[in-house]
């Protein structure tokens, strides 16, 4: 494809029989080949200038000294042994939820209803705990606890796919409505589950079914479980047949059909692994992590995790490295609004300018800017005929 | 007179990404001729005249236009200018009538009036021999009537240099004979026209000058005249070619695969094929014949299970036991199941055909990656037959790990032909397998079609170009408004014969 665009930046102004012209100032082009050192450098730059500019914009708005800021960044990500842990588990459910969406997303059905399953998944999980922990021995309460949480996420990704694959609904509507029906669904459970009126069904009620911890660490399972996935979730994309086909249904919907996969199938069967495993992050968010729930549990992580797998490429070895970045921000900026005593929105800022910077960076990984050195600019007359 | 050449650059260079499109182009256009641009698919023809019309800006060189040197920065640039381009796509609003399109946009401070816009439409008709119906709404159009309109409405913003982006391409050999008289009135009084086209006759027929483009550069202007199709094709391809196709005779042949009666209607409820019967034998190729879009695609789709037809039969004969098989509404998974080798190279390539943002070995999978029983594919024997492919018919590719879509297109269509004949087809279909390829992949094209058709392979073609058509084929099928309006023998008959065809209703016209 020719993605060359002359960007016109310069004013015209028109008369009668004369009009001014410059030539465009800037040119743009898409880089065929960049050498990965460049790519690199490039991403570095854009690393510093965010941090850089987000300094100035801290002394600006705050007047406190901006490398202690990001000390405390980074502090608390990983000041200690309890937040480098705490980090990690983050890593590992929006990990797990990104890796939920990109089958989906490979495909291009544009699930954004990774928050509704995921918290169906969780209602699944706390039901579970809340009727049947006093009467189900401990195993069989976790197993019934899984299977639950994954039928929920699979029934929540399902429904659109359904739709979709028959009646070509827009399954961006669709998914997206699900998450409100989940939400509702918590509120009322919440309601029938906890008289009091609190918003939250704590610890205290779902006291059974808790995911076991190992080697005396409480978040080391959730974190082999996500690893696990990581590495099946890669060799399903690349190596399989499903993911093949996966593939194909995404570069174009005619060359499925041309070479007979069976498309209806395809959708249906690779949302409804969407669903699963936004099933099971409701488990783990809620067996392993919370043992509470409330209808704000995913906190924005099935939106999120959208990001994730795009920044990613959709591939699941890169996503742990663009979930760590995500998750890093997100736990210092919490960690420099309570010690500094700032606005919550002041982290968003330095946030948002961080992954600007990233994001934008890939612009210029991928186009290259000439600026046109003899910028130059001519008179337009027109001969009267 | 004004002084000068109508149209001259000097050293104008275009470069996308580091493919250098245009590299140093001089030439010019005088008052009053017809310059035919001539080179292939990919040698920069189209951006050049981009450039002149304002879509594109030069990276370097100069334009001048009477003698004087200018810029042109946007399309209103260029129809400032005079210059005027009628696109190989036309940009029209279909709801509209010719008139409202023709005055769309158009914004000089007079008070705005239909009427007259449609009386100055029918004076410019008139002048220059246009059959035109101001009144008339775009949907209701020919294809020949909505390139009619194109042109009017850059002659209506006083265009005195038109450019012609492949004119010809969409009409029959009687439309385009009507268009060369209607060029050939504008030149005589004093119009400049720059025609795309890469059919040599063509240029020949109608061009004062040619210029020869190759490989984004300018190679030389030669008086029409003074030349002939072996010097044009050597200048454009930069060697000798031979223009030959082979005909062989069909000999041993049996009836393969069998169309009766077919109907079908596409997903709005519109008849696109009524009532098509045929046969295809093996050891033949069957061409078909019709402007684009008379229903050629949509049988095609039928045949390979790709659509759901309305009535009639499709059967097929297997070659070894001589049994009997109904395709008819089956999917293209039960078609491949039942044993019927049928190959497709669909005329969408990247849409249909391949994966574009696939590698060549994962393209080459797409027929076979089902094979076995384990869950995981098997990259093997796709590699092995990608590095076959890519070196019998001399793909050029970084490797064989380049995603499709990053190969010209020549390259591409060798790529799904080879794939298609590498499954050893007993039926091999082909839809429009050379638009848009340079002269020596068509003839690697209609090689490799050739081969099959002696190894007994069912071919069927569908061309545009029907000089190729007579020249490759045994039979012609020609398809007008989605019915066959005749089937002749290749080598009895004349492209005049088969263009009357292509522009017959049918037997009853329901319009009249």
């Amino acid at each position: 494809m020719k993605m060359t665009e002359n960007a016109t930046v310069g004013e015209k102004r028109s008369g009668r029989n004369e009009k001014r012209s410059k030539e465009p100032l800037l040119h743009i082009t898409k880089r065929t080949d960049i050498p990965l050192s460049r790519a690199i450098i490039i991403r570095a730059v854009a690393v510093v200038s965010a941090l850089v500019f987000g300094g100035i914009v801290t002394i600006f708005l705050t007047g406190d000294n901006p490398i202690s800021i990001y000390v405390t960044i980074f502090e608390g990500a990983f000041g200690n042994s309890t937040r480098i842990w705490f980090t990690f588990q983050q890593i590992a459910i929006l990990l797990c939820i990104s890796l939920a969406v990109t089958p989906a997303f490979k495909m291009r059905f544009w699930n954004i209803g990774a928050e509704g399953q995921v918290l169906i998944g969780c209602l699944a999980t706390a039901m579970c705990m809340f009727l049947l922990g006093d009467i189900m021995p401990t195993w069989l309460l976790i197993l019934t606890m899984t299977v639950a949480s994954i039928a929920a996420g699979i029934i929540w990704g399902v429904i659109p796919a359904v739709f979709k694959a028959n009646w070509g609904t827009n399954e961006t509507l669709f998914t997206l409505m699900m998450n409100y029906v989940a939400i509702q669904l918590i509120e009322c459970f919440l309601k029938i589950a906890d008289k009091s009126g609190s918003n939250t069904v704590g610890p205290d009620k779902l006291n059974n079914g808790w995911l076991p911890n190992l080697f005396g660490q409480q978040y080391l399972l959730n974190i082999v479980i996500v690893a696990v996935l990581t590495a099946v979730m890669y060799i399903y994309l690349k190596y399989t047949k499903q993911g093949y086909e996966i593939s194909v249904v995404g570069e174009s919907v005619n060359t499925a059909k041309y070479i007979g996969i069976n498309v209806k199938k395809v959708i249906i069967r690779t949302m409804a692994l969407s669903g699963a495993v936004c099933g099971l992050a409701g488990l783990l968010l809620v067996g392993g992590t919370s043992h509470s729930i409330d209808s704000n549990l995913a906190d924005n992580r099935g939106f999120t995790a959208i990001m994730v797998s795009w920044l990613a490429k959709f591939n699941p070895i890169m996503m742990i490295f663009t979930t760590f970045l995500i998750v890093f921000l997100e736990r210092g900026a919490d960690e420099i609004s309570s010690k500094f005593g700032l606005n919550s929105s002041f982290s968003d800022i330095l946030t948002g300018i961080i992954l600007f910077f990233i994001i934008g960076s890939e612009f210029f990984v991928q186009y290259q800017v000439h600026v046109n050195k003899n910028h130059r600019i001519f008179a337009k007359t027109r001969k009267e005929r | 007179m004004q002084d000068g050449y109508a149209l001259e650059l000097k050293h104008v260079s275009k470069n996308f990404g580091n493919v250098a499109a245009n590299h140093d182009v001089s030439l010019n256009v005088r008052h009053g001729e017809i310059l035919a641009l001539l080179g292939e698919n990919g040698s920069g023809k189209t951006t050049l005249m981009n450039m002149i019309a304002g879509i594109y800006y030069p990276d370097a060189g100069e334009i001048y236009i009477n003698g004087e040197r200018v810029m042109i920065t946007s399309p209103k640039d260029a129809f400032y200018y005079g210059i005027g381009m009628v696109h190989q796509h036309f940009k029209l609003v279909d709801v509209f009538t010719a008139t409202e399109n023709i005055v769309l946009g158009i914004d000089n401070g007079e008070k705005f009036s239909l009427k007259s816009s449609a009386g100055k439409i029918r004076e410019i008709s008139s002048r220059y021999g246009f059959e035109i119906d101001p009144e008339k709404k775009i949907y209701n159009m020919s294809v020949s009537e909505k390139q009619t309109v194109e042109i009017v409405k850059v002659l209506y913003r006083g265009a005195n240099l038109l450019i012609l982006d492949e004119p010809t391409a969409v009409l029959t050999p009687q439309e385009t004979r009507k268009l060369f008289e209607v060029l050939r009135k504008m030149r005589d009084d004093g119009k400049s026209i720059i025609i795309i086209t890469h059919k040599m006759h063509e240029v020949l027929t109608i061009s004062d000058r040619v210029a020869i483009m190759r490989k984004g550069e300018y190679i030389d202007t030669v008086e029409t005249s003074g030349a002939d199709e072996e010097l044009l094709t050597e200048m454009m391809v930069g060697k000798k070619v031979s223009l030959n196709i082979d005909h062989p005779e069909p000999h041993d042949i049996r009836e393969r695969l069998v169309v009766r009666n077919l109907s079908m209607t596409d997903g709005e409820g519109v008849r696109v094929l009524e009532d098509i019967s045929f046969s295809v034998f093996g050891g033949e190729i069957l061409g078909i014949a019709g402007i684009a879009g008379s229903g050629q695609r949509e049988l095609l789709e039928a045949i390979a299970g790709l659509r759901r037809l309305d009535g009639g039969d499709i059967f097929y004969f297997d070659p070894k036991s001589g049994e009997k098989e109904d395709l008819r509404n089956k999917t293209p998974l039960q078609i491949r199941e039942m044993g019927v080798r049928l190959s497709f190279v669909p005329e969408d390539r990247l849409g249909m055909g391949l994966a574009g943002n696939m590698d060549i070995v994962d393209n080459m999978m797409l027929r076979s990656y089902r094979k076995g029983r384990t869950l995981f594919v098997n990259r093997k024997n796709p590699h092995k037959l990608a590095d076959k492919i890519v070196s019998e018919l001399e793909v050029v590719t970084p490797n064989v790990n380049t995603p499709v879509r990053r190969l010209s297109g020549g390259n591409v269509q060798k790529v799904l032909v080879g794939r298609e004949i590498s499954s050893s087809p007993t039926v091999l279909m082909a839809a429009y397998p050379v638009r848009g390829l340079d002269i020596n992949s068509s003839y690697t094209i209609y090689r490799l079609l050739n081969e099959q058709k002696s190894n007994g392979v069912a071919v069927i073609f569908v061309g545009e170009d029907l000089d190729v058509l007579l020249e490759l084929c045994d039979r012609i099928l020609v398809i007008s408004s989605g019915k066959v309006s005749g089937i002749l023998d290749a080598r009895n008959t004349t492209k005049e014969e088969i263009g009357r065809m292509m522009t017959k209703t049918g037997g009853v016209d329901e319009n009249d």
